[in-house]
Formats: structure tokens, sequence, C-alpha cells
């Protein structure tokens, strides 16, 4: 099992604004009646999206109130899953996989650049408090490992220079480009197709 | 090599675009009517006589999965559900399906509704995949601006809603049981079986659970019949499989291919082999990581399907190969996986939470060296004792890979840890301290 604390400091208040309730409105109905507990998980990631990469307390006990579940059942849902943040992680949480298929194609190079340029321990921000790294287990991107996860996007076949570059983009508050370093659109084998080449070449 | 004519995802590789109309240009969607029209009783025939077993690892077949839904609908509503949280590492398929080929998984899921009597399917997707399933709803909305799915879907008489949900990050939520737990906005724990979901499941109504591989592949076995799908591979073993190749090999891929293709012929020819040759194999995992790996000179002969990769005490489970060679320490790999498995499991039942915390720290302890004589037999009593004493098959699933490694490496293990045991030696080595607990304040 994974241990996981919410934050020490937590706001006081939290509630959906607008756009989110929106959101939150749309998700419930794709449930039954009388079954809106379902949609603990999707609001707990809109309350993460709306309030900065994180979900404090408040928010559960909000989400609680929303969907007519007791607080603890919420809480229990977001300590869970480990996708959901219980304390700041900056404006780009990054995820490094390191599970056996990526740590054997080097994930651990890609881990010494996140301690050089984010924080020498995972789960710490950074210094101008924009960013935190930690490693994950198998985020399944295995044929393209070793990889790492930025906010919602995938980075792909990394090594230690292209994953320093892509840290030094975020640390500049910029997005970089998801998707593979080495050029690969899909999971074909390079240089080395040998099925669907009609496809490929017509 | 399988002829390119008889691959089901044309799309494997996105050479001609995921939309609608061109997946409409490859025999998507076409005539879905006709398939419908034949009735339920065909449709569950026809893929009992295909002998189609389940992609997600347990390989159950999936006719008879579908033949287990009540045949008449009565008070409570009947759901399908998609199974699309893909989280064993070494395998990354049904992430493909869910981008390059979603129109295959969406016909499958309503030609599977109409079979199990279902107006509402739900597709889970592991949340890491968000973008992916971005694309999946796209289709979604692509189909029912264009009719075929809602009322009267595809001019096939069934109503059929489909919904994304969104996991969170939970391997666990793979297991069926925990899926429905994690769909109905609970924690992903497994269920005690039996009730099956196919009578109990979502919400207490009746539930048919599949891998998106497995829905992804009906259209096209219905179009092009049964008896072409058995014709490939062997008995029992019959069709195409999508294989993910990881690891030390020159070209790491996704390719699908033939049943029981020999092993040796899916690195060499496709993943244009071992890096440093193939003397420098030292072992593979043959179906993500929770199947028992298979050392070198069992590789040589070894067909890639069910039945072959059992006969070898290990299993063809979402035939996500992990290939390892002699650079990497194998007693490490493992401890990372046994890590995986400490770091995933769900804590409902003892021996899984608690001893698969101590598999890996054992093993962590065995790849520095730091272990006694005695403790090699130890962790392999350890194993046996989570094995089958678990409400679900997590407890196998992490214990299966460390009998591997004993099983064929045992000697290696051996020579590298021959401390004298600590009662005699009084070494401060605390196994019996959750160590992670302690170390890891942020954690």
């Amino acid at each position: 099992m994974s241990l996981r604390k919410p934050a020490k400091d937590q706001p006081d208040s939290f509630e959906f604004n607008p756009s989110s309730l929106e959101a939150a409105n749309n998700i419930v109905a794709k449930y039954p009646k009388g079954k809106q507990q379902s949609a603990v998980m999707a609001l707990l990631y809109i309350a993460q999206r709306q309030n900065n990469n994180w979900i404090p307390l408040a928010a559960m006990k909000y989400i609680a109130k929303f969907l007519d579940m007791p607080y603890i059942k919420v809480y229990e849902v977001a300590t869970f899953y480990t996708m959901y943040n219980l304390s700041p992680v900056g404006k780009f949480f990054v995820q490094v996989c390191t599970t056996t298929p990526c740590m054997i194609r080097g994930a651990n190079k890609l881990v010494e650049a996140c301690k050089e340029k984010i924080s020498e321990n995972e789960c710490e921000l950074s210094s101008d408090k924009s960013c935190s790294w930690m490693e994950v287990e198998c985020l399944g991107a295995c044929v393209t490992a070793p990889m790492m996860q930025i906010n919602d996007d995938y980075y792909e076949d990394l090594d230690k220079e292209k994953t320093s570059e892509i840290l030094d983009k975020i640390l500049n508050g910029e997005t970089p480009k998801p998707g593979s370093y080495r050029g690969r659109i899909n999971n074909e084998p390079e240089n080395n197709r040998k099925t669907l080449t009609d496809l490929k070449n017509a | 090599m399988l002829k390119d004519k008889d691959r089901i995802f044309q799309n494997l590789y996105n050479d001609k675009g995921s939309d609608l109309v061109a997946s409409q240009s490859r025999g998507d969607w076409v005539n879905t009517k006709e398939i419908t029209n034949k009735g339920r009783d065909w449709i569950i025939n026809e893929i009992k006589e295909s002998q189609l077993r389940g992609r997600g690892g347990a390989g159950f077949p999936t006719g008879l999965k579908w033949s287990f839904a009540p045949k008449e609908l009565g008070s409570r509503p009947h759901y399908l559900v998609i199974n699309g949280d893909e989280s064993e590492p070494g395998t990354c398929k049904d992430r493909d399906i869910l981008r390059f080929e979603p129109h295959k998984l969406i016909e499958g899921c309503l030609i599977a509704s109409y079979a199990v009597q279902a107006h509402v399917c739900y597709i889970y997707i592991r949340g890491e995949y968000f973008v992916d399933g971005q694309k999946l709803q796209d289709a979604i909305d692509e189909a029912y601006e264009k009719k075929l799915l809602g009322k009267n879907a595809a001019g096939t008489g069934w109503d059929l809603d489909i919904y994304i949900h969104y996991g969170a990050g939970a391997y666990i939520c793979g297991e069926e049981t925990a899926l429905l737990e994690s769909l109905e906005g609970k924690k992903g724990q497994p269920r005690l079986k039996p009730p099956f979901p196919a009578l109990i499941g979502l919400y207490g109504c009746p539930t048919i659970i599949n891998n998106v591989e497995t829905i992804a592949v009906v259209p096209t076995i219905l179009r092009r019949g049964a008896k072409w799908f058995a014709s490939l591979g062997r008995e029992k073993n019959t069709g195409t499989k999508i294989f993910c190749i990881s690891g030390n090999v020159n070209n790491p891929c996704n390719v699908e291919e033939e049943m029981s293709i020999p092993l040796k012929e899916l690195i060499e020819v496709h993943a244009g082999g071992v890096i440093g040759g193939w003397d420098n194999l030292q072992a593979v995992i043959p179906g993500g990581s929770s199947m028992p790996l298979i050392p070198k000179d069992r590789c040589e002969t070894l067909k890639m399907d069910f039945d072959a990769c059992v006969e070898e005490k290990s299993g063809l489970g979402t035939a996500g190969i992990v290939v390892i060679n002699k650079d990497q320490d194998i007693i490490k790999c493992m401890a990372r996986i046994a890590r995986f498995y400490k770091h995933e499991s769900c804590g409902q039942c003892t021996p899984c939470r608690e001893g698969s915390g101590w598999m890996w720290r054992m093993l962590e302890r065995m790849a520095k060296g730091d272990a006694t004589k005695d403790e090699v037999d130890m962790l392999g009593d350890v194993t046996t004792q989570i094995a089958g004493h678990t409400i679900c098959a997590f407890g196998e699933g992490s214990s299966w890979p460390v009998q591997g490694l004993l099983r064929h490496f045992k000697k290696e293990i051996q020579e590298r840890n021959n401390l004298d045991p600590i009662v005699q030696k009084k070494n401060n080595i605390p196994y019996l301290v959750d160590q992670h607990l302690l170390d890891k304040k942020n954690a």
C-alpha cells in the first residue's frame, strides 16, 4: 500500500467555480439516479484541476455535500487513489516511471535529472514552487521507455539530456511538446517495420 | 508471419487516422445492422466457435462469459463494462486501441451490449491515459453525431449510451470486481466471488466485464466469421494478439501477430533482436510483470499462447513481453517488480498487504547481498503464504514473479547471499519493521 497524508496547511473553504460546477453536473448525469456517488472520482479531478493541481480537505467536504455522501467516504477515495494530490505539487507535476521495463532502459537517469533540476527529494517543491517530481509505478508506455508524465502529457523515449531540456522548459513556465523524443509517432518498431507496410507507403 | 490482410488492427500505427471516415474505409461500422439482425444467440455462438479468449490476462472464453448474462431482462438493467485500466508493467496495447482504433472498440461495445442486453456501457480507463481517453471521447461524440450511438444505435433498434469513467492510478482496479467498486465511487478493493458480476455486478445488477482488446476484435470476428479467426493460431489459442515487446531489445514495439508465434521470432524479427545479441539474453517475462520469468534456454522454443506458457509454469497474461539481457541484475529487476506490488496492494487482505512488503524488502537486501543463507528459502515460504490466501488474484500476481526468480535463479541469489543466520551474527536487519513508513516523510 502507499502511504498518503494530506498537507498541513489547508485552506478554510472550497467551492466549485461556475465552469467546474457545470462539468460536475454533466458528470453526475452519466450515472443512474441515486448512484451519484459514482461521480466522486471525476469530481475530485475537477477540484484538483481548479485548485492548482491538488485537493484540499475543504474540497472533499464540499464534494461530500455535493453528492450527498459521508465525508469519510470521499476522504477514503481521495487517499486510496494515488493520482489525487493531497498537498501542493506545483503547476507542473513530473512523474517519472521507474518500474522494471523503464528501469532496465535507464529510468534512473531521468530521476538524476529531476534531482539536479527540480529538487533533491521527491514530492518536494522546486525553489520557485512551480514544480515537483516523484517516482511512480508503471504508466503504461513500456515500449517507449524510459518515459515520464508531466500533468496530463506523456514524454517518451527519453534520456538524461532530453529530460534536462524538458525540465528547463517547465522551469521557465513553458509547456514542452509531448510525445516521443526520438520522433516516433506511434509504437511501431523504429526503422524495422515489417508489418502493414502497404499502408505505410501508400 | 501473419499476412497483413489477416491483421485486425490495420491502424495500429496510425497510418490512416482514427476518425470515423477513415475507420469506415477500414470496414468499421459497415452494416452493423446485419450482424445484430442475426440475433443474440448467433452472436454468442459465433464468438464461442471462434474460441476467443479474454485478452486482459486471465484468458477466460469470451463467448462463455457472455452466455452467463441472464437470458431475460428482469427488473434490474444489465451493464457492459469495458476494462481499460491497463497498468500491468510491460503492457501498453490498449492505449493504442484507444487512440488509434477507437471505432473498433465502440462498435464492439454496441454488438456486445446487444448480445448481453445492456443499454449502458461504461469504459473504465486508467487516469494516466487522460489524453488517450479524450481521443476515445471524441470518437464517441462523433458516433453520437452520426447516430451510431444513442437511440436506435446504427439502425440496429438497440439503444446504447457509452460513458467513460477515469480511474486514478490504482493498479488493482484492473481486477474486475475492484473496478466495479471504483465505478461505484468507492475504494477499489476487490469483492468476494461468488456472486459473480454476471449476476450481481455494478449497482447489484448483471454486468459483463471485458478487456478493451477483447471487445475491439469482436466486430471483425463476426464479419469475417468464427472459422477464419479459429484458423489462426492453434486449438483453444486462436486468433491474433497485440504483443508489446519492451526492455532490452533494439526496437521495442507493439505488433499484432498470430497466437502461438514463437517468442524468438517476435523478438528477432519484429523487435530487432536482443541488445547484445541473442546470446546476451538472460530471461524474458512473457506476459506482464505478474507472470513468472522464463530463462533463456526455454525461450528458444517457447510458443506465445495461453497453454504453451502455462506448460512453462508461466502465463501469457496480457502478452507484455519484457526482455531482460545479461547486462541487467535479475535480482534487482525482480526487487523492483516486488516494490511495484508492495505499492499497489489494496490493503484489504493481510497476507498480501504485509507479504508484498516482506518480499520487496527481502529482495532488496538480496540484490545487495545483505541477506542470510536461510532467507532464500524463507522468501519462497512467504510467497506460498500469500498465493491462494487472498480475495483476488493479486496475491498470485505478486508472488509468482518471485517464485519464478527462485525457480530459475536460485543459484545466483545463494551465491550473492551467504551470510550466516542473523541470530548468530546479530546483524541488525529490521525486516519486521515497515521501513517504507519510517524513511519517507513526504510519501
